[in-house]
């Protein structure tokens, strides 16, 4: 029999959503059965590997080695033919999981953890140099903190790319009784599960990049401003919070630094428009999520009227990476004015989607082919919406494309939370237009007028060309109808709706006849 | 079996809410000295009793100090929230883009033709609500679907006519094992 030995299954929602749970029931049942009581199962999180999601490795001297994708059915087969003692002789097997090209050519930093601890374990969280960004950051002057994260080349991951460092230093400039650390996990973006994969393998890292963030700007209090759709998330972050706190990484004393830093998960209730930073403040609030008109901008009156730090999941988290290893082996990545690596997330008709981190600067086409493997179905690839709902859609003449905020922004695309959500050549490009207004419809804060009636008149207009109706007339309605929306809404809701539908008018105007 | 049921006839609806008052008011007890405890205490409830009752609203904004139209407005603003009972099992099938590229609009349908439902109606035996949601941040194994805690992907007609079949049968030998 094998000498002791660790099967590792996956916990995070994709993987269950592929039978993650019943492969670990069937290990359970086998192992019973077998009753060699030196195998233990561990459920880490996942490594983002997807299309070979329920992935379970095993550990060997030479280095974990993977099966996937495995079905319950699968389990008497592989302990049969020797998967607990590592061996590769079954057909799920996929050697060491580290030298799978998807995995081995990826720069993973904010996810390097992802799939490899058990998400709720404090241990291998502190046995993979977890907190060492928080022992540092609590040796640091506050100032000290924030330089660290300006230096780095830090910008916000949750769409607007706004410099981290400097949204705290207007945080930490502020004076006042109360100071909020809120982390945008609302991940309302189609197309993206970063924010998600990273609180479910590995909450301690959000929790870290929290504590990091409260030390710096001088504040006690923190809020996950977590969405609804997320139930896994949220049973994960609960405990491992309260792991944090039992242990003085959290509450009165953090680490005995004299400093006080405590975190709570909220809930949203399904509304898109909650993502956006001051309607997710008003939600928090306990009351509806209006956008505010800013100024005031939240660094200076933000949750409750106090100066708050809100920042997206992949950005808090990050900042516990910078922090242990230096802002400049953090800037070291990137290009231009992108420094790091970027998390994207490969969606839609794709082979091989999942989550994909890289230094800023591969070209959509390398994500699409090279780790994507082209379509799922074996279609051709048509379109490719990048960046979440307000994101354009891209035609295979932009393929080339550098995936760097700048870049996107010269062709007039967004990266966004890092999305990209790949169609075949059966895509109606007219009925993809129509659902970004529809969307705008169900999920407009009904704020202003353009964003709340232009969209409800854009989905009329648009039935109305798919139709045949007065083709040529309702199209150039419908270019002025967005040139409204983007010119008069209040934020990006109403502001970048037209994005999708206009690249459709001009990159696949066939589809619109 | 569905005795849990909240009931839809006018009548007994009040005499429901009257059971749940107690409900309703430890959840508020539980939540009100949170800073911003309306959504905290309306998840609550929601999650006891599967909707937000009438009662809800008047003894929150009571509790509160809030005018009933500032509760309802919060409440009807967050497409999670319900003021009506719905079924014992809300199914949420993905009508965002990623699942959109894998066949999510056949799904949509033929979710909506199997069941006999439109979004937000609840079958006629109380057993399912269907609901539209946009996005599990499941988009790598496109089609999704949700029922309560459980994610499901890469779901296609005869999954999804499984899954109903599960939900409608296996209750009762859940209900045993509980
Ligand atoms: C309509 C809309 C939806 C948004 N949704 C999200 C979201 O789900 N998650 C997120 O982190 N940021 C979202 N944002 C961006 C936030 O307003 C804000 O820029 C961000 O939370 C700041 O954090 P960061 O600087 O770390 O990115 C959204 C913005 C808009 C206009
Ligand atoms: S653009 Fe739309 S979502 Fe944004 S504030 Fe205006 S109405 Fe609200
Ligand atoms: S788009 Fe359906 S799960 Fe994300």
């Amino acid at each position: 029999m094998s000498a002791h030995n660790k099967v590792y299954i996956p916990r995070d929602s994709s993987s269950l959503s592929m039978g993650a749970e019943k492969v670990a029931v069937a290990f359970q049942l086998a192992l019973q059965a077998s009753d060699s009581n030196d195998t233990t199962i561990i459920r880490n999180g996942s490594r983002g590997l997807y299309w070979l999601e329920p992935m379970v490795e095993v550990d060997t001297p030479e280095g974990r080695v993977a099966y996937g994708p495995v079905k319950a059915r699968d389990v008497e087969s592989l302990i049969a033919q020797g998967m607990l003692e590592g061996k590769q002789d079954h057909p799920l097997s996929l050697g060491l999981t580290e030298e799978i090209p998807y995995l081995k050519k990826q720069q993973r930093l904010t996810f390097a953890r992802a799939g490899i601890i058990d998400p709720v374990s404090l241990d291998d969280y502190l046995a993979t140099d977890g907190y060492t960004g928080l022992k540092r950051a609590i040796e640091l002057a506050p100032q000290a903190i924030v330089d660290e994260v300006k230096e780095s080349g830090l910008r916000g991951r949750g769409g607007a790319a706004f410099p981290t460092g400097i949204k705290w230093q207007t945080v930490l400039g502020a004076e006042a009784s109360q100071k909020y650390i809120v982390c945008n996990a609302d991940e309302g973006d189609s197309g993206t599960f970063a924010d998600r994969l990273q609180m479910e393998a590995d909450p301690f890292g959000l929790i870290e990049g929290m504590t990091i963030a409260g030390l710096a700007v001088g504040a006690t209090q923190g809020y996950i401003y977590l969405r609804e759709e997320y139930p896994h998330a949220h049973e994960i972050l609960d405990e491992a919070i309260a792991i944090a706190e039992q242990n003085n990484y959290l509450g009165d004393n953090v680490l005995g630094s004299g400093k006080a830093f405590y975190l709570e998960v909220r809930l949203g209730a399904k509304a898109y428009i909650c993502g956006e930073e001051t309607a997710l403040l008003e939600s928090l609030e306990g009351k509806r999520g209006m956008v505010r008109p800013k100024p005031p901008i939240p660094a200076l009156e933000g949750l409750f009227g106090q100066p708050t730090v809100v920042n997206n999941v992949l950005s808090l988290s990050t900042v516990a990476i910078i922090l242990a290893k230096g802002a400049d082996f953090y800037k070291d990545f990137g290009m231009g004015r992108s420094l790091g690596t970027m998390p994207f997330q490969l969606a839609g008709n794709l082979k091989y989607a999942g989550l994909v981190e890289m230094a800023f600067g591969i070209t959509l086409k390398e994500l699409l082919y090279d780790f994507g493997g082209g379509s799922f179905n074996g279609k051709p690839l048509r379109s490719v919406q990048a960046g979440g709902p307000l994101g354009t859609y891209l035609p295979e003449s932009q393929w080339d494309v550098k995936m760097d905020y700048e870049e996107m922004a010269a062709l007039g695309a967004v990266l966004g939370h890092g999305g990209v959500v790949a169609f075949d050549d059966s895509v109606d490009m007219a009925e993809q237009a129509r659902f970004s207004m529809e969307f705008c419809v169900v999920e407009s804060c009904g704020k202003c007028t353009p964003c709340r009636i232009g969209s409800t008149r854009g989905v009329e207009v648009i039935d109305k060309i798919r139709a045949g109706e007065d083709r040529e007339d309702n199209i150039e309605l419908l270019e002025e109808l967005c040139e409204t929306m983007v010119d008069g809404s209040l934020c990006a809701m109403g502001g970048m709706t037209p994005f999708p539908v206009q690249s459709a008018l001009k990159h696949f105007s066939e589809d619109f006849s | 079996m569905s005795s849990s049921l909240p009931n839809a006839t006018p009548s007994k609806a009040v005499a429901v809410d009257a059971a749940h008052l107690s409900a309703i008011t430890s959840h508020i007890d539980n939540n009100e000295q949170k800073p911003g405890p309306l959504l905290p205490i309306l998840h609550d409830i929601q999650n006891d009793i599967g909707y937000i009752p009438d009662a809800a609203i008047s003894e929150i904004s009571k509790r509160l100090n809030l005018s009933r139209a500032e509760v309802h407005g919060v409440v009807s603003f967050y497409h999670h929230f319900s003021t009506k009972p719905r079924g014992r099992h809300i199914v949420e099938v993905c009508c965002a883009e990623s699942c959109q590229a894998l066949g999510g609009r056949d799904l949509q349908k033929h979710a909506k033709e199997k069941l006999g439902l439109d979004w937000y109606q609840t079958s006629k035996d109380g057993e399912i609500t269907l609901e539209p949601v946009y996005c599990l941040g499941n988009c790598a194994c496109s089609p999704a679907v949700r029922v309560g805690k459980q994610i499901l992907g890469r779901v296609d007609n005869e999954d999804f006519d499984e899954l109903i079949e599960e939900l409608t049968t296996v209750p009762v030998t859940l209900m045993e094992g509980r």
